[in-house]
């Protein structure tokens, strides 16, 4: 079990405790361990390997999808699943002396340019809602999600305008409101198409969006 | 050939300052499909936190929900200080834990005045309502304010308790237990609530792996995770407490864990007073520098289930990236499993038994004819209809 662990992990993270041995039944797909404690583990995994993971991940008993989160970083979109795993029922722990309220962050990097990944939604119902969030807001694509319609933004968000990556900005950054939902002007109250340009508020947006 | 119709629920309501739009798809009165849209009020509080300083941040996310606003920001807290690695006083925890349990308790009397009202008890509701006035009252003795309590920072708590304050908070609580036990007995004793809820809206335990449910939502299926347990914050190692739980799934499974927690959290309140009187005095919170570069998780048991926040600090002042994971975003999903098949008037009740922020389904619903799109039924027809159904159970009885 150590040779895996020294091929497939960096030396500096021992994989130790229950933790450790999560992290080792996941075997080739950990590119990286960065934290290994008694009741955390992080570690990054293979991107094209993202679905199998989470199957593994699901099928341990007491574990359950937390939630994800997605940052964005240099090189795209960084998608964190976090797993929770946790005695459930009596005599279902994974291991003997398992503790409980174990958190194992699995990192995926979504790569630029096309930011895309595997989505794990199909395996994991937790996920759906997740990655449609980070779909909208940070414009991670989930490739096979099985229902990838908006959850956060409005239908009359423009398309590819992403309000949580870095480089947008909450002012000046807003896109203008649609014609149809312009704050009411005292002087016209029948709104045509001229007058709802006066009252856009803000200028077009430039950051958040994809750079093609 | 049958006739379906969408039964549109939401999204707005003038009475409601959160919105969510359900959608069900009904054959006859059977729901055979459902959808569901949220986010109709997204404030981006995780992006607005990366302009906010670690110290500023509990007091937006506090905002992030009126009910649960003594657990968005210690599940914060806790991220933050799972970064610093913070040696917490002994006396802060017990006053977290204070705070954290009289919310519990106010938030689950909420639900079952709203229960109540939903089926046709009206004294239910009166009563839950009436009895959980006192505990706003305690927590704007304690913390000052009766919805945002600003009591929790990085390091430990704003504020210390006076012995005058948890004396009454400790009165009130014990006044509490026999109204929770009239209220507990009329609830679980009387045969038209049992033929109401048992039943309705099942969902499975692999159903609540599977959709990653949380808080009391699991407990009614009987999985018993619970974060105060699994993974104990502030003083809930410190004291004697136990995890309630429900079998069946159903909707009565869950009325019962959130009544039988509310005792639970009476006794942890009581226990965490008796606790301070004893040992009065003492340090409320630990000097924090600075946070250094890393990243945190802080699990919270909100009164809806695990709250959970993860934090990414540089090592600056503000955080890169604050993910903010509320239970309702991995409850509101269970409806697809526990409400298709059921009856029209069975919904309002199985969608309100996941307690979904309650302000998300007391709203504007209209039923409209898939063909026609001619309103059919609003909102308050839906309560009548169920309230009518508890009415000609009762009569059956």
């Amino acid at each position: 079990m150590s040779e895996v662990a020294v091929t497939t992990t960096q030396a500096d993270v021992p994989l130790t405790g229950f933790v450790g041995q999560v992290l080792e039944r996941l075997g080739d797909s950990v590119l990286e361990v960065q934290k290994c404690v008694q009741l955390r583990g992080i570690a990054r995994i293979e991107p094209a390997r993202t679905v199998e993971v989470a199957e593994k991940m699901l099928a341990m008993p007491g574990c359950r999808l937390a939630t994800a989160t997605g940052i964005e970083v240099r090189d795209g979109i960084d998608v964190l699943y976090h797993w929770i795993i946790e005695r459930s029922a009596a005599g279902e722990a994974a291991v003997a002396d398992q503790p409980a309220g174990v958190v194992i962050t699995l990192k995926v990097l979504a790569a630029r340019p096309e930011l895309a990944l595997d989505s794990i939604a199909n395996a994991v119902p937790a996920a759906n809602w997740i990655e449609r969030e980070m779909h909208d807001l940070l414009g991670a694509n989930f490739r096979n999600h099985p229902d990838m319609r908006r959850l956060i933004l409005d239908d009359s968000w423009p398309e590819g305008v992403h309000p949580l990556r870095k480089d947008f900005d909450q002012v000046a950054d807003r896109p203008p409101l649609p014609p149809n939902q312009s704050p009411p002007d005292v002087e016209s109250t029948n709104c045509t198409k001229e007058n709802n340009k006066g009252q856009v508020r803000g200028t077009l947006p430039t950051g958040g969006r994809d750079k093609k | 050939m049958s006739h379906k119709t969408v039964v549109n629920i939401g999204p707005f309501h003038p009475l409601q300052e959160e919105a969510e739009f359900f959608q069900l798809y009904v054959d006859g009165e059977t729901v055979v499909d459902m959808d569901v849209r949220i986010s109709y009020n997204h404030r981006g509080i995780e992006k607005l936190d990366e302009s906010k300083t670690f110290d500023q941040v509990p007091f937006v996310v506090e905002r992030v929900c009126g009910i649960c606003s003594a657990s968005h920001p210690l599940a914060y807290i806790q991220a933050v200080e799972d970064i610093a690695h913070v040696d917490m006083p002994e006396r802060a925890l017990y006053l977290r834990t204070i705070v954290n349990e009289l919310e519990r308790i106010h938030s689950h009397m909420l639900w079952v005045g709203l229960a109540g009202h939903f089926l046709g008890y009206n004294t239910v509701f009166m009563w839950a309502w009436k009895y959980r006035e006192p505990v706003m009252d305690v927590l704007e003795v304690a913390t000052g304010s009766r919805v945002t309590y600003a009591n929790c920072k990085i390091g430990g708590v704003r504020r210390d308790m006076t012995d005058e304050q948890l004396r009454t908070i400790d009165r009130s609580c014990a006044e509490l237990v026999g109204p929770l036990e009239m209220l507990t007995n009329a609830v679980l004793d009387d045969p038209v609530l049992h033929a109401r809820l048992k039943n309705v809206g099942i969902l499975t335990p692999a159903d609540v792996k599977a959709y990653g449910a949380l808080g009391p939502t699991a407990r009614g299926s009987g999985v018993p995770i619970d974060v105060r347990r699994d993974e104990p914050y502030a003083a809930y190692d410190r004291v004697d407490w136990k995890v309630i739980t429900a079998p069946g799934g159903d909707v009565f499974g869950k009325a019962v864990v959130r009544l039988l927690e509310c005792f639970e959290a009476v006794k942890i309140t009581r226990q965490c007073c008796d606790y301070l009187l004893k040992n009065p005095g003492g340090e409320i919170d630990a000097k924090v520098e600075a946070i250094p570069p890393g990243e945190g998780v802080g699990r919270v048991e909100a009164p809806r289930g695990e709250t959970f926040h993860y934090v990414r600090s540089d090592g600056s002042n503000r955080p890169t990236r604050h993910k903010v994971r509320a239970p309702s975003f991995n409850n509101v999903p269970t409806f697809k499993a526990s409400c298709i098949g059921l009856q029209i008037p069975d919904v309002a009740i199985t969608l309100a038994s996941v307690d979904p922020c309650y302000s998300c389904t007391e709203r504007m619903c209209t039923i409209v004819d898939a063909e026609t799109h001619k309103p059919m039924y609003n909102f308050a027809e839906l309560v009548r209809l169920s309230q009518q159904k508890t009415e000609r159970m009762k009569k059956e009885w």
